[in-house]
């Protein structure tokens, strides 16, 4: 048995190889021609505009994706990313300008007249989202589906894998971080848990976009979850940021300062943490399969697979951690606004 | 920088694709499930609570039980009881009975014999009176045939007398 799901990880690996080998080459070449490490992994880490899956020779296998662009002197404009490539090398840049509207190497877009524009794309990332929505809307739905059928029975099928995250969250995360108003938030929780959980898993296969690993994703993640928070403070919260108990009045103000500036680095640190655990599971992995080519050796090539085989595991844990820590984190904040104090024997 | 830095598309697709993702949930999803989870746990405890219930009922049935089998041999025991002390009684009353009887007919008999005894006495006695007067009879016919005789009786009376 273990020597089997070591054999299938290594196959795995060694696809997950293929895939990156042939990005690679696709990717990032310097100047002089040699490999660069950087360029590849910062390639398939960040946003795109077209999703890049691998090259055969060189036959690049791509999926265009929708370039949405709004100006206010132009309005909204839709094109295919195939449009501002160079048909060659499958390269954007400003020489491949196309209706006055280019996207530059760094996958910026810009207009040939210098006007502002704005991008609202389906970039590989928001393709990325819109099929992890579907699959938690699947399964949420199917699950739910189940109830409809049978009633409140035994759970079987979608809703045998749904049903135990539910009640995980009401229960140990919700119940318990929350306390007695917990019930109106539960659902907002299981949706981010299973948004974050499922963009994490699905964004280790490979060819899959970085999504829970973009600064953009988490950014709203956490402003949604600053939101929730905030509207739902109740007196005590907000008397205690401003009008912090059991402070002597001299220090106040700089209380206040910090219980405000609190307020804020809460959601951020969601934002980064999030952001950071899933991308640099991502650099890792790549960095591994990147000394394949940097050294050309066989030797390296095994123990490269045999390290991202290990890394990916402890990603796949990671993947649930961050997914159940960010959930955790958003119900203590709504706990803490939402808590009743008692103000008379702590602070 | 591109890494940190966050695109303003993305993050309108992906406040637009969660916040749809949520609303979709929540109306069509979590609602019924969280429902149902509540209804199934009330049920469950319901179950629990019924069982637990049925449990005391049954146990307070046995006791009854119990109790009526307990009364119910100790009715046995009673019936058994009185039944020997019955039977017994009868026994002894037919013991006494029979005693009585037997006494009564060993007076009857007893009575009967001395009767029979009695009669048989008067009878050996009416016999002997009659032999004796019989006897007395030949003998006065015979002894006083003389004067002699006569007067040798009427002595002997008269001694018989002075005696007395």
């Amino acid at each position: 048995m273990t020597r089997k799901i070591l054999a299938l990880s290594l196959l795995l690996s060694a696809f997950l190889l293929n895939f990156s080998n042939a990005a690679f080459a696709a990717g990032a070449e310097t100047e002089e021609g040699g490999e660069d490490p950087t360029g590849f992994i910062m390639h398939h880490v960040k946003d795109s505009h077209e999703w890049h899956f691998f090259n055969i020779g060189h036959t690049h296998v791509t999926l265009p994706l929708p370039v949405i662009t709004y100006a206010s002197d132009r309005g909204l404009e839709f094109y295919m990313s195939s449009d501002f490539q160079n048909h060659e090398t499958h390269l954007f840049g400003e020489e491949n300008a196309h209706n006055g509207i280019y996207i530059d190497s760094h996958e910026h877009l810009g207009r040939v007249d210098g006007g502002s524009i704005t991008d609202f794309s389906i970039t590989k990332n928001v393709a990325m989202m819109f099929i992890v929505i579907a699959l938690v809307l699947y399964l949420a739905l199917s699950a739910a589906g189940h109830y409809k059928k049978h009633g409140a029975v035994a759970p079987k099928g979608a809703a045998a894998l749904v049903e135990p995250i539910v009640i995980f969250i009401r229960d140990e995360i919700a119940k318990t971080a929350i306390g007695p108003k917990y019930k109106k938030f539960v659902p907002y929780l299981i949706t981010l848990f299973l948004f974050i959980w499922v963009g994490n898993l699905l964004g280790l296969m490979p060819g899959a976009a970085n999504l829970t690993g973009n600064i953009a994703v988490t950014f709203t993640l956490a402003m949604l979850t600053f939101v929730l928070v905030n509207v739902n403070g109740n007196k005590d919260y907000w008397k205690h940021v401003f009008a912090t108990p059991g402070v002597p009045a001299p220090l106040l103000p700089i209380i206040v300062v910090v219980e405000f500036i609190g307020l804020f680095t809460k959601p951020f640190a969601l934002m980064v943490r999030l952001f950071v655990a899933i991308t640099a599971g991502h650099i890792v992995i790549l960095a591994f399969i990147a000394l394949v080519f940097i050294f050309e050796s066989y030797a390296i090539g095994v123990v490269s697979t045999i390290m991202v085989t290990f890394i990916n595991m402890i990603e796949l844990l990671v993947a649930t951690i961050q997914a159940y820590v960010f959930t955790l984190f958003t119900a203590m904040y709504i706990g803490g606004a939402v808590a009743e104090h008692a103000h008379d024997d702590h602070h | 920088m591109d890494l940190i830095l966050p695109s303003s598309g993305l993050i309108f697709w992906q406040l637009f694709g969660f916040l749809a993702l949520l609303f979709i949930l929540i109306k069509f999803a979590w609602k019924p499930m969280l429902g149902a989870l509540e209804e199934r746990e009330a049920s469950i405890d319901n179950a629990l609570k019924s069982a637990e219930q049925a449990r005391s009922e049954m146990a307070n049935l046995k006791a009854e039980n119990e109790k009526l089998l307990a009364e119910a041999r100790l009715e046995r025991d009673n019936i058994l009881k009185k039944a020997q002390e019955a039977s017994a009684k009868m026994i002894e009353e037919a013991k006494d009975e029979a005693g009585k009887q037997g006494a009564q007919m060993i007076a009857n008999a007893k009575a009967v014999i001395e009767t029979e005894k009695k009669a048989a006495l008067a009878e050996v006695k009416t016999q002997v009176a009659t032999l004796t007067l019989e006897v007395t009879e030949k003998l006065l016919k015979k002894n006083l045939s003389d004067d002699k005789a006569q007067k040798e009786l009427v002595d002997g009376f008269v001694n018989d007398l002075k005696l007395n």
